[in-house]
């Protein structure tokens, strides 16, 4: 009882991690979702391979379309769990009831979100790479930076219509229609600046859609964190 | 019967003809005929380049006032809680729709006379696409919600980062090149045009400007009355 009585409610930050721990765990112990995204992200990655003419068109140039466009289908099949895993027996109030920030809520299911798209990821790029036979040079690391500043904006976005479609009919739907017109300034960021890194161009060419990129995130995730609160019912 | 609303039922229940409505079809009506018969033929662009006052306008009307008006709401709605705000902005999103579909139907018939294709991915185009995306995606939601309060506070959320989303979209088209026509009246400088042609073309946008004003007073009545019968099944079950 004392224990429980004086114990301080954790800050904004150590309870986000909390609830993007609970959430990594359920993910990790069950670990459909992200298995399911991932092999739908690299079977979509070799069907894409057989939509154009190889002869006309270089795989290599191919490559950064077909990445940026598979990886905002694949982060929306983990963004519609990540609300809805809080549906049954309205787990949801639980969390609600904690002694935790709403804006804690929504920066600890997006980290786990981001984990989840950084996850696939981690395997979708050298499959692109290897796939499309990319040249495999320290663009890579360059693209893995496109890669943090993508996901961050996906998943900034993502996470509040998550949080905002679950209660809907036709949530499935929803989603990505809600979704994908504010995707469209990431995929265009990221194959802009990933197409000229991969071509070998200098940095500086790529250097106005990376600033599209950072400009994103940062009004993105300041808007969904002081939205989210307007998406719970109280 | 309880007397919640009952006060206001009888006034907004009595069936009423809106005089604005008939003052802005006439206007259109007389815009089509000043455009038609009064107005110069441009010299390059022959008879096509008339589509600009209807086009011009409605893009005006559509994506500034109607969608401005939405974002404007949403944003006030959040802060005030006042559910006339959300059927403003219900309603600009609705009229502004059917202003965003006059301009994506008028620019093909003008761009595959002037460009020679319907379509170019242009910064303008895309942006307005988009746009008219967004509106459709925010209608859906609203249909998708059954709860009107928290109809209201999703919808509001959306509009706002709907408005934040535009001029991003807008920028990374820019970076891919635009063909568009750059603007002739809403820009810095002078505009760009004779005389009969701006006096024609400010007369549409103010007939146009009064169609938004009564399509949008004639869809805010059916939300406030279909909110009404909400309210009372409500009372009676």
């Amino acid at each position: 009882m004392t224990d429980v009585g004086i114990a301080t409610p954790p800050g904004t930050l150590a309870a986000a991690w909390l609830v993007a721990r609970k959430d990594l765990a359920i993910e990790f112990r069950t670990r459909t979702a992200f298995l399911s995204a991932l092999v739908f992200a690299l079977l979509g990655v070799t069907i894409f391979y057989f939509a154009w003419d190889a002869t006309a068109v270089a795989a290599a140039d191919l490559a950064p379309g077909v990445l940026w466009v598979i990886f905002t289908f694949a982060g929306l099949l983990g963004l519609q769990r990540s609300f809805g895993s809080e549906l049954a027996d309205r787990a949801i109030d639980g969390l609600l009831g904690a002694p935790i920030s709403r804006e804690a809520i929504y920066l600890g299911k997006a980290l786990a979100n981001l984990v989840f798209v950084s996850g696939i990821l981690a395997v979708t790029i050298p499959a692109v790479v290897l796939f499309y036979n990319l040249p495999f040079g320290p663009g890579i690391g360059a693209l893995a930076g496109i890669a943090a500043l993508a996901a961050i904006g996906l998943v900034a976005v993502g996470t509040l219509f998550s949080a905002m479609t679950v209660n809907t009919r036709m949530a499935e739907l929803l989603l990505p229609m809600l979704s994908l017109p504010f995707f469209v300034p990431i995929v265009m960021g990221a194959a802009q600046s990933s197409a000229r890194l991969m071509a070998g161009r200098p940095i500086a060419e790529a250097w106005p859609w990376l600033r599209i990129l950072v400009a994103f995130d940062i009004v993105f995730v300041t808007a969904c964190t002081l939205a989210f609160p307007y998406t719970l019912d109280e | 019967m309880t007397s919640a609303s009952e006060p206001t039922a009888p006034s907004i229940l009595r069936p009423r003809r809106d005089p604005l409505l008939g003052v802005a079809i006439v206007g259109i009506a007389l815009l089509y005929v000043r455009a038609l018969a009064f107005t110069p033929i441009e010299a390059r662009q022959g008879a096509a380049q008339k589509i600009l006052y209807i086009h011009a306008t409605s893009a005006i009307v559509g994506l500034y006032v109607a969608f401005g008006l939405m974002a404007v709401a949403s944003l006030l709605y959040l802060w005030l809680k006042d559910a006339k705000l959300d059927r403003v902005a219900e309603s600009a999103a609705e009229v502004g729709l059917v202003y965003t579909t006059a301009v994506l139907v008028t620019g093909p018939l003008w761009g595959k006379t002037i460009w020679g294709a319907w379509w170019t991915w242009d910064a303008r185009l895309t942006s307005t696409l988009f746009l008219w995306f967004i509106i459709v995606g925010y209608l859906l939601l609203r249909g998708a919600v059954e709860e009107p309060g928290r109809r209201a506070r999703y919808s509001a959320v959306l509009g706002i980062l709907a408005s934040l989303l535009v001029p991003f979209i807008h920028l990374s088209v820019y970076l891919f090149r635009t063909l568009h026509p750059m603007p002739i009246v809403l820009k810095p400088s002078a505009p760009s045009m004779p005389p009969e042609m701006q006096t024609t073309f400010f007369a549409g946008l103010l007939a146009f400007i009064l169609l938004f004003a009564a399509l949008l007073r004639t869809r805010y009545r059916l939300a406030t009355l279909r909110d009404l019968v909400a309210d009372r099944d409500q009372e009676h079950r």
